[in-house]
C-alpha cells in the first residue's frame, strides 16, 4: 500500500478516529477532573450506582464541572464498587470500596482541596513522584490484560471511546486485505476457542469459508452458562464492541452477511449494552451496508437464550436459535459445513471472538509472544471461592495455579488450608494441592483429568467437602441433561443417587466402584460433551480424594465437616462465655437455649445447621464447633 | 368471575397486537415466547396457544419448547420475586441454607408461589456477583453476603415499607 494515497477504507476509517481521538484528548488533557465509576453488574450489587449518583450530587453541589463515567469491570471484584479519578496536576488514582461517604469526601478534598486522601487508595494508575502506584500489586504487575485492556478504564456506551483506544483497527485493516489473509493470520496465531474444548479457530474459520454454500452464519456464543463464570458477562458489559468487531471480521473472512449474538437471558446489563453497541457502530457505517466503503455488508442480530446449559454446545444453540427444544445432534456434520438452517455456521465464544481485532490489527506476534507452545496468547480466568481477592484475571496460559490462587489472588482467608481447586465448571474437575505447580494451558488440564472450560476457578479450603462438590455439579449437569441420550439422562441420575446417599451417610464400599463404573461409561458414550464430560467432577475426586468419600462410607463421617446429614454443631460448655448472647441472637430458628449456669446449649432436633452461631461467636471464646461424625457429639 | 373474564380479554388483545408484529415461522418461536413472559411475568395457557396457532405449530410443541428452557415459567410470580443463586462459590458458602431459610420463612418450595402472590421462590444458576456470595436476588436488588437472620431482616423490611414505615439502609 502507497503510505502517502492512503485506500478508500482507511480514509473512511479515518473520517471516524480523528474526531474520536480528539475527544478523547479533549476529555484525558482537559481541564476537567474525571470520574470512572465501575458499574458493572458486580460493581451494582456492591452498590456502585449509588456512589455514581453521590458524585452526581457533590460535584454538582460543589458547582464543579467534571467528567463523570460509568465504565465497566477492572475485574476486581473484592475491591467493588472501585473508582478512578484523575484531576490535571495529579495521577489518575484508583479507590476501593467506595461508599457514598467516602464519594463526598473524595470530592471534597481530592476534587476541590487538592489532597487525595492516601490511607483510602488503592494506587494511583500511572507512575509518579508522590504516590504508590497499584503497579506494586502483585494483582496487577502479574496480569497481562490482553483481551480486558480496556475494561473498566473506557465508557463501553460510548463507541468513540472505543476506537480512541485502538477500536475498530482491526476490522479496517482486514477490509483492505483479501478475506483468506485473515484467516491465514487467524490460523497462525495458534488460537484455540476459549469456549472449552480449544479447536483451532483458523482451522474452522477455514472449513466454514470453504463450504460452497450460502447464506452463511456466523454466532457468537454468548451463553456463559458455568455456575461461577462471568468473563463473557464482564466483556460485554465493560467493552462490547471489541467482541462485536471480532464478529465483524469472522464475517467477513469467512463470507457471511450474517452475525447473531447468542447471549444468555440472564445478563439483562450486557444485553443493554451489545444492543446500543449495535445501534452505534450502524450509525458509523462499520455494520450494515457497505461497510467501511467497501462491498461488504454485515447484519447482527441478537438472539437472548432461554436458560438451558446444553445450548452452550453447538447444534444445540443452533436448534434453539431454530425455535426449538435446544437438543444437540450428532456431529459430524459440524456447524461449520451445516448448521443454522442447513448453512455453513461459524460458532465462536466471546473470548475468542475478542482476540480477533487485536490479532488483526497488531500482527500474530503480538498474541504468540504470549502463552506456552500449544496454547498460545492470555486466559481469562473467574477466580473466586475461598481466596482473599476474587475477581476476573487475565494472565498469559502457562501462569501456574499457585500463582494464580496465592499471588494474583491473596490466598485463602483466615488461614485455612488450601485443599482443592474446581476448573472449568461442571465440565471440569479438582485437582489438589500437587497441582499447585502445574502450568495452565489446555493439554496439562486435561492430562490432569480436568478441562479449561470457560475459564471458571474456584478454590476450595479444608472446610469444604470434595464429596459435595462432586454432588454439586452434578446435581447441576443432571438437571440440564436435555434427556436425549440415554447415558447421560439415566447415568447422570444414577450417579447423583449414590453421590446423594454417601453425603448423608448411607453409601456402600462398592459404590464407589459403581461410580467410577458409570463415570467412565457416560464419558465413552454420551452424545454430546455436556454428558461426557458431567462425569469429569466424580472422577476427578474419586481419583485425587477417595479417603473423604471412605470416610463418609465407613465411618459416616464428613472430614470437612460441611455434610449437613453427617455433622453437628455444638457449643464447648467450657469455653462459653456465658453472658453473652450472641449465638442466641443470631439463630433465627430459635434454636440455642440458656442452660444451667448460662450456658449456651443448641438443640439438636430444631437446629438446622445453617452456621449462623459459628459466625455470631466472637473468635476469642470460639465455643461454637462444627463435630462429624454424629456419635461423637457429647450427649446431654 | 369479572376478574378472570378482564384477564383473558387483557391476553387477547395483548396477543393481537403482538402476532402482527411476528412472521409465521416457527423460528420465532422463543422470542415470542419470551415477550409474552416480559408482559404477564409467566406464560399464560391462552397466549401459548395463540402462539401455536399463529405459528402453524401444534399446541404441545409450543409446551414442549416452553418446559425445555429454565427461563419460562408457568404461574403467575410473586410481586416480589425472589431467587436465590445457587453457582459454586455460593454454593460453597452455604446458598442451600439460604434457600431452605426462604422456604421456611415463605413456607413455600423452590418454584412456587405463596398464596397471596406476595413472594415467589425459584433459583438461578448464577447472577455472577461470585464475590458477594452467598448472593439472592430480590426483586431486581442483589443481596450479598446474605445469612438466614438477614433472610428475615430483608422480608421484614418489605413488611415494614408495604405498612407505610421507612427502614433505613445500613
Amino acid at each position: 500500500m502507497n503510505p502517502e494515497r492512503p485506500s478508500p477504507v482507511e480514509q473512511s476509517f479515518a473520517k471516524l478516529r480523528s474526531p474520536a481521538r480528539q475527544k478523547w484528548q479533549s476529555m484525558k488533557k482537559g481541564a476537567e477532573p474525571a470520574i470512572l465509576v465501575g458499574t458493572a453488574t458486580c460493581g451494582r450489587a456492591s452498590g456502585a450506582l449509588e456512589v455514581f449518583k453521590a458524585f452526581q450530587e457533590q460535584t454538582e453541589r460543589a458547582g464543579l464541572k467534571a467528567h463523570l463515567i460509568q465504565v465497566g469491570c477492572l475485574g476486581h471484584c473484592y475491591a467493588e464498587p472501585l473508582v478512578i479519578i484523575s484531576r490535571p496536576g495529579f495521577p489518575a488514582i484508583a479507590y476501593p470500596r467506595v461508599n457514598p461517604v467516602i464519594a463526598s469526601l473524595l470530592v471534597r478534598s481530592f476534587l476541590i482541596e487538592g489532597d487525595p486522601p492516601i490511607e483510602l487508595m488503592l494506587g494511583a494508575m500511572e507512575e509518579n513522584d508522590s504516590f504508590p502506584t497499584v503497579w506494586e500489586l502483585p494483582r496487577f504487575r502479574l496480569e497481562n490484560r490482553f483481551l480486558l485492556r480496556r475494561c473498566g478504564l473506557i465508557d463501553p456506551e460510548n463507541i468513540d471511546h472505543y476506537i480512541a483506544n485502538g477500536g475498530y483497527e482491526g476490522l479496517c485493516s482486514a477490509l483492505q486485505k483479501e478475506p483468506e489473509e485473515t484467516i491465514f493470520l487467524i490460523k497462525n496465531s495458534g488460537l484455540r476457542g476459549r469456549g472449552g474444548a480449544g479447536f483451532s479457530a483458523g482451522r474452522k474459520w477455514e472449513i466454514c469459508a470453504h463450504t460452497e454454500e450460502s447464506p452463511k452464519y456466523v454466532i457468537c456464543n454468548a451463553d456463559e452458562g458455568d455456575p461461577g463464570a462471568f468473563m463473557d458477562r464482564s466483556l460485554l458489559e465493560s467493552d462490547p464492541h471489541q467482541t462485536l468487531e471480532g464478529l465483524i471480521i469472522a464475517g467477513y473472512a469467512i463470507g457471511a452477511s450474517f452475525g447473531i449474538i447468542y447471549l444468555r437471558s440472564e445478563y439483562p446489563l450486557a444485553e443493554e449494552r451489545v444492543k446500543k453497541a449495535l445501534a452505534q457502530a450502524e450509525e458509523k457505517g462499520l455494520l450494515g451496508e457497505k461497510i467501511l466503503a467497501t462491498d461488504f455488508s454485515f447484519r447482527v442480530s441478537l438472539f437472548r437464550a432461554s436458560g438451558a446449559f446444553v445450548c452452550g454446545e453447538e447444534t444445540a444453540l443452533i436448534h434453539s436459535i431454530e425455535g426449538k427444544r435446544g437438543m444437540p445432534r450428532y456431529r459430524p456434520p459440524y456447524p461449520a459445513v451445516s448448521g443454522l438452517k442447513g448453512k455453513p455456521t461459524l460458532i465462536n465464544n466471546v473470548k475468542t471472538l475478542s482476540a480477533v481485532p487485536h490479532i488483526v490489527a497488531n500482527g500474530v506476534k503480538s498474541f504468540t509472544s504470549l502463552g506456552t507452545e500449544g496454547s498460545k496468547g492470555t486466559m481469562v480466568f473467574a477466580l473466586v471461592g475461598k481466596v482473599n481477592n476474587p475477581g476476573l484475571i487475565e494472565v498469559p496460559m502457562g501462569m501456574t495455579l499457585r500463582q494464580l490462587i496465592f499471588d494474583l489472588s491473596g490466598g485463602v482467608p483466615r488461614g485455612k488450608r488450601f485443599k482443592a481447586v474446581q476448573i472449568g465448571g461442571p465440565s471440569g474437575g479438582c485437582l489438589p494441592e500437587k497441582f499447585l505447580s502445574l502450568p495452565i494451558d489446555f493439554e496439562s488440564l486435561k492430562e490432569a483429568g480436568a478441562m479449561m472450560g470457560s475459564g471458571g476457578l474456584v478454590v476450595l479450603d479444608e472446610d469444604d467437602c470434595m464429596v459435595e462438590v462432586a454432588r454439586y455439579f452434578l446435581d447441576f449437569t443432571q438437571k440440564e441433561s436435555c434427556g436425549k441420550c440415554t447415558l447421560c439422562r439415566l447415568g447422570t441420575w444414577q450417579m447423583l443417587d449414590l453421590l446423594a446417599d454417601i453425603t448423608r451417610g448411607k453409601g456402600k464400599t462398592e459404590d464407589l466402584d459403581l461410580l467410577r463404573e458409570l463415570a467412565e461409561d457416560i464419558q465413552a458414550g454420551a452424545l454430546c460433551n455436556l454428558g461426557r464430560t458431567s462425569a469429569n467432577p466424580v472422577l476427578t475426586t474419586l481419583r485425587y480424594f477417595r479417603h473423604e468419600y471412605k470416610a463418609h462410607i465407613l465411618e459416616k463421617k464428613c472430614p470437612a465437616r460441611m455434610c449437613r446429614a453427617l455433622t453437628a454443631f455444638y457449643i464447648i460448655p467450657d469455653k462459653c462465655e456465658r453472658s453473652c448472647d450472641a449465638c442466641v441472637g443470631s439463630c433465627s430458628m430459635e434454636a440455642i437455649k440458656t442452660g444451667r449456669g448460662m450456658k449456651k446449649i443448641i438443640d439438636q432436633e430444631k437446629c438446622v445447621k445453617c452456621g449462623s452461631c459459628l459466625g455470631a461467636c466472637p473468635p476469642k471464646y470460639g465455643a461454637v464447633t462444627k463435630i462429624s461424625p454424629l456419635s461423637e457429639v457429647p450427649q446431654g | 368471575m369479572n376478574q378472570i373474564l378482564k384477564k383473558e380479554e387483557k391476553i387477547e388483545t395483548f396477543m393481537r397486537d403482538l402476532l402482527r408484529a411476528f412472521p409465521r415461522e416457527s423460528g420465532f418461536l422463543i422470542p415470542l415466547l419470551q415477550k409474552i413472559q416480559e408482559t404477564f411475568g409467566y406464560l399464560p395457557r391462552e397466549a401459548m396457544e395463540r402462539a401455536a396457532a399463529h405459528l402453524g405449530i401444534s399446541e404441545a410443541e409450543v409446551y414442549g419448547v416452553a418446559t425445555f428452557y429454565n427461563q419460562f415459567r408457568f404461574h403467575p410470580p410473586g410481586k416480589h420475586p425472589v431467587k436465590v443463586c445457587m453457582g459454586t462459590a455460593c454454593h460453597v458458602k452455604g446458598a442451600s441454607v439460604i434457600s431452605e431459610s426462604w422456604e421456611r420463612r415463605l413456607s413455600i418450595k423452590i418454584g412456587q408461589t405463596t398464596a397471596d402472590r406476595e413472594f415467589s421462590l425459584d433459583r438461578v444458576a448464577c447472577v455472577g456477583c461470585c464475590a458477594l456470595a452467598p448472593v439472592s436476588v430480590v426483586g431486581a436488588k442483589v443481596h450479598g453476603h446474605m445469612a438466614p437472620t438477614k433472610v428475615d431482616g430483608l422480608l421484614l423490611a418489605i413488611q415494614l415499607e408495604k405498612e407505610g414505615k421507612k427502614l433505613s439502609e445500613p
